[in-house]
């Protein structure tokens, strides 16, 4: 288990410094001079210099990259051209707002994909079986951002009922979270219901059935604890796939995140901040990815003896 | 995944699509013929829509012009089913500078699926040819490519979308470049685990012991292998291609301004969602329905193909 933990730590650090590294050399190989962005393109030679030796630009590129990994170990990616604010200290001040549209999605996707999952699987190939799964159909292949701006369509314009963007009130946080959530609620849905199909068949569900439990019972208890760990474990797994979706449905809402804060940037040749964003996203995901992991080699007693 | 990750295991088992196989007994009999229709159907239909998409995208443009500069004061916002003042009649409506919306639409269909097929087409070939590559001769080629799969694998690929796309700028080639290097991995995955499954079966092994050399067995014995596996893939990846296509056109990191793709006339139709619904919404439901039956055609050719196969 231990080994087993350090080689999957091992390849995290990997991982994230391979990240690292190609977005350094990405944005600087193909992207404009982020001082002539700044200073505008009839800026005076000496002072687009000057510029250029503040920011370290003028060093070599293997120079600039150490002192990149350098800092960055440290958590620091230098300051916004744009916004005149460390850039993680940009990154830290939109997180939180990530992470609250984010768990809340993560939330819904849960507790609705747990309920409509075990409705469908109560009752196979039944109406409500049918109706859920062209659901999930339509949830997961729908574009994001259309959906979120049908949202708006309909909830802000015609019935006046939601604010369309913006995080002033927790009604705000409504639109953003369900349309965020959707695509995940799709994976959850099904996961749980061919999870519990596949054990209601088991000989200890028959057993229970047997006993006279409650049908409630069976279901909820019995058979929901074996197809717990893998609906648990790629629910984790996808958690980091909302933070990409984040990203759109952010724009959308203009919804003050990270995903937001990165587009702009990106728009803007804002370096620092874009990859500060990058990073971030990429550690919160791995760390994400291996927690998960671990925890399904600790949970299920068959994984554990293999590793 | 390469180097074992439990997590996978989850991944591959049980997002088998919601498919009508469940061993529920007793109702057998009677319900195979509707059964069989209603895969039919479901082969059938989708790509009955698929081709409608495509005549309107190849020949549309042909018959309704789309002129995208030019703009006229007076048929601004119309509703759709609207006159315009040159006599035309504006079946969808037109959009903020009175340009008419069906001609953008058909446009947005070429845009979408040049992207999208180029996409597949470079990714594919990229992607099956490192993954064969890989399966093949294993060592530290395989792990050197497999690794950088799974560093990419390891972070969501609409992120990693925007951000190549942002660094790239925008333009067709780019989005195509960027969606290529966004997809390749799954393409490889796959060709790789099917050419690891035949290269020591016992046909691939016999050609070897009849002389045959790797450029002969890989492509008698591991391409016809692989083909199949990597056309449903393809299938199931032209929907998510499509829709990231889109969204980097909507976040106008895709597709550029003067060409209409459905990302950007939906982008274009979000600021003017009081007075004309029809902007934003037409062009979503025509990527949407598009999307769906893509969607529908790749679960049922996985389904045929085999039941085991995972989209990640």
């Amino acid at each position: 288990m231990l080994r087993y933990a350090l080689r999957r730590l091992a390849i995290s650090v990997l991982v994230l410094f391979g990240a690292a590294t190609v977005v350094f050399f990405a944005m600087r190989a193909v992207s404009g001079d982020p001082a002539t962005a700044v200073l505008g393109p009839d800026a005076d030679q000496a002072a687009v210099e000057a510029l250029r030796r503040e920011y370290g630009l003028d060093a070599p590129l293997p120079i600039q990259y150490v002192q990149f990994l350098r800092r960055a170990v440290t958590l620091d990616f230098g300051e916004s051209f744009r916004l005149h604010d460390a850039a993680t200290n940009l990154v830290l001040t939109h997180l939180s707002a990530t992470a609250a549209l984010a768990l809340t999605a993560f939330a819904i996707a849960l507790v609705l994909g747990f309920a409509l999952g075990t409705l469908a699987a109560t009752r196979p190939n039944g109406v409500l079986d049918r109706v859920v799964s062209v659901l999930s159909m339509l949830t997961q292949s729908l574009p994001t951002f259309w959906v979120g701006i049908m949202l708006i369509l309909v909830f802000s314009r015609f019935l006046h009922l939601l604010p369309s963007s913006g995080a002033a009130s927790p009604a705000a946080m409504i639109m953003p979270a369900v349309t965020l959530a959707l695509p995940l609620l799709s994976v959850v849905l099904r996961l749980v219901r061919s999870g519990l199909l596949d054990v209601l068949h088991e000989d200890y569900v028959v057993t229970a059935r047997a006993k006279g439990l409650s049908e409630t019972r069976v279901v909820g208890w019995h058979a929901m604890r074996n197809m717990l760990i893998p609906v648990v474990t790629v629910a984790g797994l996808e958690f980091g796939s909302l933070l990409g979706g984040a990203v759109i449905v952010e724009t959308v809402f203009a919804w003050p995140g990270v995903g937001r804060l990165m587009t702009d940037a990106i728009a803007a040749r804002d370096y620092s901040v874009v990859q500060a964003c990058v990073i971030t996203v990429a550690v919160i995901f791995i760390v994400i990815n291996l927690i998960v992991d671990l925890l399904y080699v600790r949970l299920d007693p068959r994984v554990r003896e293999s590793v | 995944m390469s180097d074992g990750v439990p997590g996978s295991a989850v991944l591959g088992a049980p997002v088998v699509p919601t498919g009508d196989g469940r061993p529920d007994g007793s109702d057998a009999p009677p319900v195979v013929v509707p059964r069989r229709r209603r895969r039919r159907l479901r082969l059938w239909i989708p790509l009955g829509v698929i081709a409608g998409y495509l005549v309107a995208g190849v020949i549309g443009p042909l018959i309704a012009r789309y002129d995208p500069i030019a703009t006229s004061v007076a048929d601004r916002l119309l509703p759709p089913g609207s006159r315009m003042s040159d006599g035309g009649l504006a079946l969808l409506g037109t959009d903020q500078v009175g340009r008419d919306l069906l001609p953008q639409i058909m446009q947005g269909a070429r845009i979408s699926l040049l992207v999208g097929a180029a996409t597949l087409l470079l990714a594919g070939t990229v992607g099956a040819a490192l993954g064969i590559l890989c399966g093949y001769l294993g060592g530290v080629v395989d792990a050197t490519v497999m690794r950088l799969a799974d560093i990419q694998l390891a972070f969501p690929s609409i992120l990693l979308a925007v951000f190549v796309a942002g660094v790239l700028g925008s333009s067709v080639t780019n989005v195509v470049l960027t969606l290529s290097i966004t997809t390749w991995p799954i393409f490889a995955r796959v060709a790789r685990a099917q050419t690891l499954a035949t290269r020591s079966r016992d046909f691939a092994n016999a050609a070897r012991t009849l002389g045959a050399g790797p450029w002969h067995v890989v492509r008698h014995c591991v391409l016809p292998a692989v083909a199949s596996p990597l056309l449903v893939i393809a299938t199931v990846q032209l929907g998510f291609v499509i829709v990231a296509e889109a969204s980097l056109s909507f976040l106008s990191l895709g597709i550029p301004a003067g060409t209409p793709s459905w990302g950007t006339t939906i982008a274009n139709g979000r600021d003017y969602l009081a007075s004309a619904w029809w902007i934003a919404t037409l062009p979503g439901l025509a990527l949407a329905v598009f999307v769906v039956c893509v969607g529908v055609l790749g679960d049922e050719l996985r389904d045929r193909s085999d039941p085991n196969l995972s989209t990640r």
